[in-house]
């Protein structure tokens, strides 16, 4: 199941992406449906430019990015669980200082 | 599941668990910003009030927010009458000029759209500065408002039968209307003079010759405040208000606690902030966590601009501050918490009210943040016990730069002592505690701006003329002391 996402980021988290905000990816094909805890690992190897601890901390995006699944905090969605969607919309905002 | 309307679909949970749905956190958002500034009253109708903008995401939501209550046709609408700020400080952070015309030209975008009067600042003008910034001014009115008099300046507002006839109401709204037809005329008005390279080679090396980032960070903060405190007082603005968020003061009070600035935690993060006497700071965004701003700002097109600062990218462990947010910032990911229980310290701390004549304190007050100075050598204070430690860990024979700032060794001028030690040492005696450590990290002092430099020799020579009356002359018989020429 093809997966065409539209990823944005804010915060200064888009200086970690080549100071690019809007990004639409197609996931490769694989027979278990996307969650979140896999896109970050397929963000961190094929989209991060630099400084990946920036960005992911382990299994789970840095403490103090929100991020937001169709515009709702995924706190509500089942956070690193949920499963995308065709043609979702993840929003990445750094709040941190340093972008 | 909304807990406030309990029917529409949540969006997004704050707090330890709150549940908004899209409609009732944006009243609750707009809600919070009025009350802030209906408990605290603090800003009297017809103010003028500086709101210090950096495109970040607080400030811009506090912008908006500022728009939003000032528009309201309701009696109860904000009154006040507001100008923008935006201190450009690509200069200090290494930016190219390109980059830094092109943040403006996005910000003043924003400003544009707003109506107000703005006022765009290089850092680099915090080199010609008048030495005049350092001083505290006298509050506007004597005593501190008291609440009736916040009363009865509004309820003068609000149109009745009587009041009719006044148009108290015109007097605000032509001033308004004044204001914005300047900034459509002379929208330059802010960008004073133009900076050269020169300036921004000056202000390199000052940023250069501080050696760690905690220092660079402090220092950056002291000259903004300076900046926005001048332009505050060159343009009649009376109240300045800054974008901290909560979270923002959370991890400033603990960082300034690691900093040494304990003694003044209560201005620095309370909602007012009186240190400058006839400029008042002002923080209404600090009830609002980081998550709210953001998803309100994504959730609503609050423009903000991203502009990459001294600290952006750095390590976890560049600087105090780093560290004192990357550790706040984990703790709230499992704590949510974390944050509010931090600010409700915060909130039980008060400042004291200024002793009734704080034009003769002038030289009690530190000269770089304008806050009291707490270094009064006092027996068995922790202050001491820091000065003991540090004279006894440095080496035999270093007897010129080690010991405190009492400048009468070094007032009759030998060539002894070697010109940077005798200037760190008499200008530490002008700073507290926390603002003596950023010093101590910067390799040339001579690379500070030339109003602080003046300012301290000012100070110096006024605290020289204070003692010398006092001084005997060296005849032990002579009953009668002479002023000493120094």
């Amino acid at each position: 199941m093809v997966s065409l996402l539209s990823l944005y980021l804010g915060g200064g988290a888009e200086l970690l992406f080549g100071s690019v905000k809007e990004h639409h990816v197609t996931l490769p094909n694989q027979s278990e449906p996307w969650d979140m805890k896999q896109l970050l690992v397929w963000i961190r190897g094929n989209m991060l430019k630099e400084r990946p601890e920036l960005f992911v901390q382990g299994d789970t995006v840095r403490p103090g990015i929100l991020v937001l699944i169709n515009d709702a905090d995924w706190e509500l969605m089942g956070e690193l669980e949920y499963e995308l969607q065709d043609k979702d919309n993840v929003v990445f905002i750094s709040t941190l200082h340093g972008g | 599941k909304c807990v406030k309307c309990k029917e529409n679909t949540t969006v997004l949970i704050i707090r330890a668990g709150d549940a908004f749905c899209r409609g009732c956190f944006k009243e609750y958002f707009i809600h919070k910003f009025r009350a802030m500034l209906g408990k605290n009253r603090v800003i009297f109708p017809g103010e003028k009030v500086l709101l210090a903008v950096s495109g970040g995401p607080a400030s811009s939501s506090m912008l908006s927010q500022v728009q939003e209550g000032l528009s309201r046709d309701a009696p109860k609408k904000l009154r006040f009458v507001p100008g923008i700020i935006y201190i450009d400080e690509g200069g200090a952070s290494g930016q190219s000029m390109e980059e830094r015309k092109r943040a403006v030209a996005q910000l003043e975008s924003v400003f544009r759209a707003t109506n107000y009067h703005y006022h765009i600042v290089h850092l680099e003008q915090v080199l010609s500065l008048p030495s005049s910034v350092l001083e505290a001014g006298s509050s506007a009115t004597g005593k501190p408002p008291t609440g009736s008099s916040y009363k009865a300046a509004v309820d003068h507002l609000i149109p009745t039968r009587k009041n009719q006839n006044q148009h108290p109401d015109l007097s605000v709204e032509n001033a308004q209307s004044h204001l914005s037809n300047l900034s459509m005329q002379e929208v330059q008005n802010g960008v004073t003079s133009p900076i050269t390279p020169e300036h921004t080679q000056a202000l390199k090396r000052l940023f250069a010759s501080v050696r760690t980032p905690t220092a660079k960070e402090d220092l950056l903060h002291t000259l903004r405040q300076h900046l926005i405190l001048h332009t505050a007082r060159t343009q009649g603005y009376t109240k300045v208000m800054m974008g901290d968020s909560c979270s923002r003061l959370a991890i400033k009070l603990l960082s300034n606690i690691s900093l040494g600035r304990g003694a003044s935690l209560a201005t620095d993060t309370g909602f007012s902030d009186p240190r400058h006497g006839d400029v008042v700071i002002v923080r209404p965004m600090r009830d609002y966590s980081s998550k709210e701003i953001a998803y309100y700002n994504r959730m609503f097109d609050i423009p903000s601009v991203f502009i990459p600062g001294l600290d952006s990218k750095a390590q976890d462990k560049a600087s105090i501050q780093r560290l004192t947010e990357s550790f706040v910032t984990k703790l709230q990911t499992d704590f949510p918490s974390t944050v509010s229980t931090i600010y409700r310290t915060s909130e039980k701390l008060h400042t004291a009210c200024p002793p009734q004549n704080t034009n003769t304190q002038l030289s009690a007050k530190c000269l770089l943040c304008v806050c009291a100075l707490d270094t009064k050598l006092e027996e068995f204070s922790a202050y001491q016990a820091t000065l003991i430690s540090e004279q006894l860990s440095q080496r035999r024979g270093q007897g010129h730069s080690s010991g405190g700032g009492q400048s009468q060794g070094c007032e009759t001028g030998d060539g002894g002592c070697c010109s940077s030690a005798k200037s760190t040492v008499d200008l530490k005696s002008l700073l507290c505690y926390s603002c003596r450590l950023t010093i101590k990290d910067m390799t040339a002092l001579d690379a500070l701006p030339q109003y602080i430099l003046s300012e301290a020799e000012r100070r110096r020579s006024q605290m020289r003329e204070e003692i010398s009356e006092f001084l005997l002359d060296e005849e032990e018989d002579e009953a009668i002391p002479r002023v000493n020429g120094s």
